[in-house]
């Protein structure tokens, strides 16, 4: 696990000093995360990173994790589908079976510490245990337009929290309570991101058998409907008209998820007998996704809805040009012209992956813009620092806080 | 031999969390209305974020409300006009949200039909407040010389927080290194040529290679 020294040549002194200088005023007060797992999924992935650097800095942390069963696990799956607007049947016996569950979490679960960071819907209804200490609701899904009986039913809990997080102004709703803008963050030094040698990025192209001939399109993704792989294909499809270039579409899909399955089909229908098309059907390997991001002429991100889209923050952190969906929290990472390319239509995605391809300087000065953009705003180094800001606000009301 | 001043100047730096209102605009009215009810700390956000968001660009798009303007809704004419507004003419937020006020007014008096545009799903804009939290360095200076020193090497959240958020947010009326080397070096001439840039119009890190040319000249003379 990095050390923040190793962060410094990242993002220079001055911003570890200022995290040191947090720490300092956060001495005594113990702060403790809880979420629905200690692996797997984004919120284990930051929380996994995060907690050692809050230790090392001299936060009294802890993380503890809630537990329940398949049919638990069930229900806030579909709570998640239902937040992220998708039509989901959620019945009483549901909401039943969430609060037996958490009762019995709030049996189990200590939270004694002076600053409880809650995590997601799952472990939610824990607030029932507050005292006088602080708690805090973070919410990592776009709740932008929520299914409001299981917004509702999750507003008995919110409204008691001392704050909630959100990750895009837009997911934020009129709330009795404060509620602060917050985004994710990549990490510099994980697998995903860390400067490889060249030799690595070869070898990844080798094994999948993709030449290194003419610049490469690449989108990283789960197969997924929301995603739009097979508008990436089209958008591939009307610039090859003009540019010789290859496409690649990596990412998973779970095997339990019957859509995911029809979906990668359908791809595979689409891109059969183009020989530049490569599809990657790959297990979790963060190395070879590094690889393949910079082995990338352009990414593109051509979601149709995206919670925060942080394969952007990843292209951007490699100086890759990036165009994407004007959606979620993709806005926030490129601004159009500046530090990529925005588009709402395949045309306009086609053209502007065109004009990447033609343009080697633009794209090389935009992709230059987004790898500052991202040192500024997107490292796991900014999210440390105003976690530590959002821990101190619970005990300071104003506007202008001197510490 | 450099003056030692009255008092020392100690840098303070200034880093800050971004609250959420839940309060958003589809079309100009809205946005009219918002503007002049929202907190200051709101006007404060959307006028200063680009500066410490978008450091490394040159020029910047100066404001939230002119770029919202000009890009959402198309509205080219007083997107200029917004962003042309002079934030350095204003010695508080309350006399620039007027002003940011009277430029959408006069507008909407001109082109009525500007009221009939609204933003698409997902791009209206989201009123969001700024909390600075104001900590004090190690670094505690007492001539131009170590003044000079440590700008160097301050993090640009102090520089930032000395030029910009002391003026107008602070209302000092002026940046904070002018008044001390006014009032505690006793240099009026340096703390005037200090005081008469336009911050605005510099990227942070341009903004310290100026402070360090007009220092190390004035040290030289």
């Amino acid at each position: 696990m990095a050390k923040l020294e190793e962060y410094i040549p990242i993002v220079g002194q001055s911003v570890v000093d200022d995290l040191r200088r947090l720490a300092e005023k956060l001495k005594g007060k113990r702060v403790q995360h809880v979420n629905s797992t200690p692996v797997g999924g984004g919120v284990a992935e930051i929380l996994n990173r995060m907690v050692p650097l809050l230790r090392e800095l001299g936060v009294d942390t802890r993380w503890d994790v809630i537990k329940g069963g398949e049919q638990f696990f069930g229900v806030t799956k579909k709570f998640h589908n239902a937040l992220h607007g998708r039509g989901e049947e959620v019945t009483s016996r549901d909401f039943d079976i969430f609060m037996d569950t958490s009762a019995q979490n709030i049996k189990e679960v200590d939270t004694s510490g002076d600053i409880v960071f809650i995590h997601d819907p799952q472990p939610i209804a824990l607030i029932k245990k507050k005292t006088d200490n602080k708690w805090l609701w973070r919410c990592h899904i776009d709740v932008s337009e929520p299914n409001q009986k299981v917004w509702k039913f999750l507003m008995n809990f919110i409204l008691k929290y001392d704050s909630a997080v959100f990750s895009a102004p837009s997911f934020s709703q009129r709330l009795p309570i404060r509620q602060f803008l917050i985004s994710p963050s990549i990490d510099p030094l994980s697998d995903k991101n860390k400067d490889l040698p060249q030799e690595k990025v070869d070898e990844v192209l080798v094994k999948y058998g993709i030449p290194k001939d003419k610049p490469i399109i690449t989108q990283i993704s789960r197969f997924d409907r929301l995603k739009d792989p097979l508008g990436v294909i089209q958008t591939f499809l009307q610039v090859r008209r003009y540019v010789d270039c290859r496409l690649i579409l990596a990412g998973g899909t779970a095997s339990d998820d019957p859509e995911g399955i029809q979906v990668i089909e359908e791809v595979q229908e689409k891109a059969k007998q183009n020989k530049d098309i490569h599809i990657l059907l790959m297990q979790q390997n963060d190395i070879e996704i590094n690889a393949l991001q910079r082995a990338s002429t352009v990414i593109m991100q051509k979601s149709i809805k995206e919670g925060f889209g942080l394969t952007v923050a990843e292209a951007l952190w490699k100086g890759k040009p990036v165009v994407a969906s004007n959606v979620g929290g993709i806005p926030l990472q490129v601004k159009h012209k500046y530090s990529g390319l925005l588009c709402h239509s395949i045309e306009g995605a086609a053209f502007a992956v065109k004009q990447l391809l033609n343009s080697p300087e633009y794209a090389r000065k935009l992709g230059e813009n987004g790898r500052e953009n991202i040192r500024n705003n997107f490292l796991l180094t900014r999210h440390l620092r105003e976690y530590m800001l959002l821990f101190l606000s619970l005990f300071h009301g104003e506007d202008v806080i001197y510490l | 031999m450099l003056l030692k001043a009255k008092e020392p100047f100690r840098f303070y730096t200034r880093l800050h969390l971004s609250e959420l209102t839940g309060l958003r605009a589809t079309n100009l009215s809205q946005l009219l209305n918002l503007i002049k009810k929202v907190p200051g700390s709101c006007i404060y956000h959307h006028t200063h974020r680009f500066l410490q968001q978008h450091q490394y660009l040159s020029p910047e798009p100066p404001n939230d409300f002119a770029y919202w303007v000009t890009d959402v809704l198309g509205e080219d004419e007083l997107g200029e006009k917004l962003s042309s507004i002079d934030t350095i003419q204003y010695a508080t937020i309350r006399s620039l949200r007027e002003k940011i006020v009277s430029t959408i007014e006069d507008y909407l008096k001109e082109n009525g039909m500007a009221r009939l545009r609204f933003a698409w799903e997902g791009e209206e804009f989201h009123f969001i407040k700024s909390v600075s939290f104001v900590l004090p360095t190690e670094y505690l200076v007492g001539d131009l010389g170590e003044l000079l020193e440590v700008i160097k090497k301050i993090t640009i959240d102090s520089i930032y927080f000395h030029i910009f958020e002391s003026r107008l947010r602070l209302e000092k009326m002026d940046n904070d290194f002018s008044n001390w080397i006014r009032n505690s070096i006793g240099d009026k001439e340096l703390a005037d040529e200090i005081s008469g840039l336009d911050p605005y119009t510099y990227t942070l890190d341009g903004l310290r290679n100026k402070l360090i040319r007009m220092l190390e000249k004035r040290i030289e003379s």
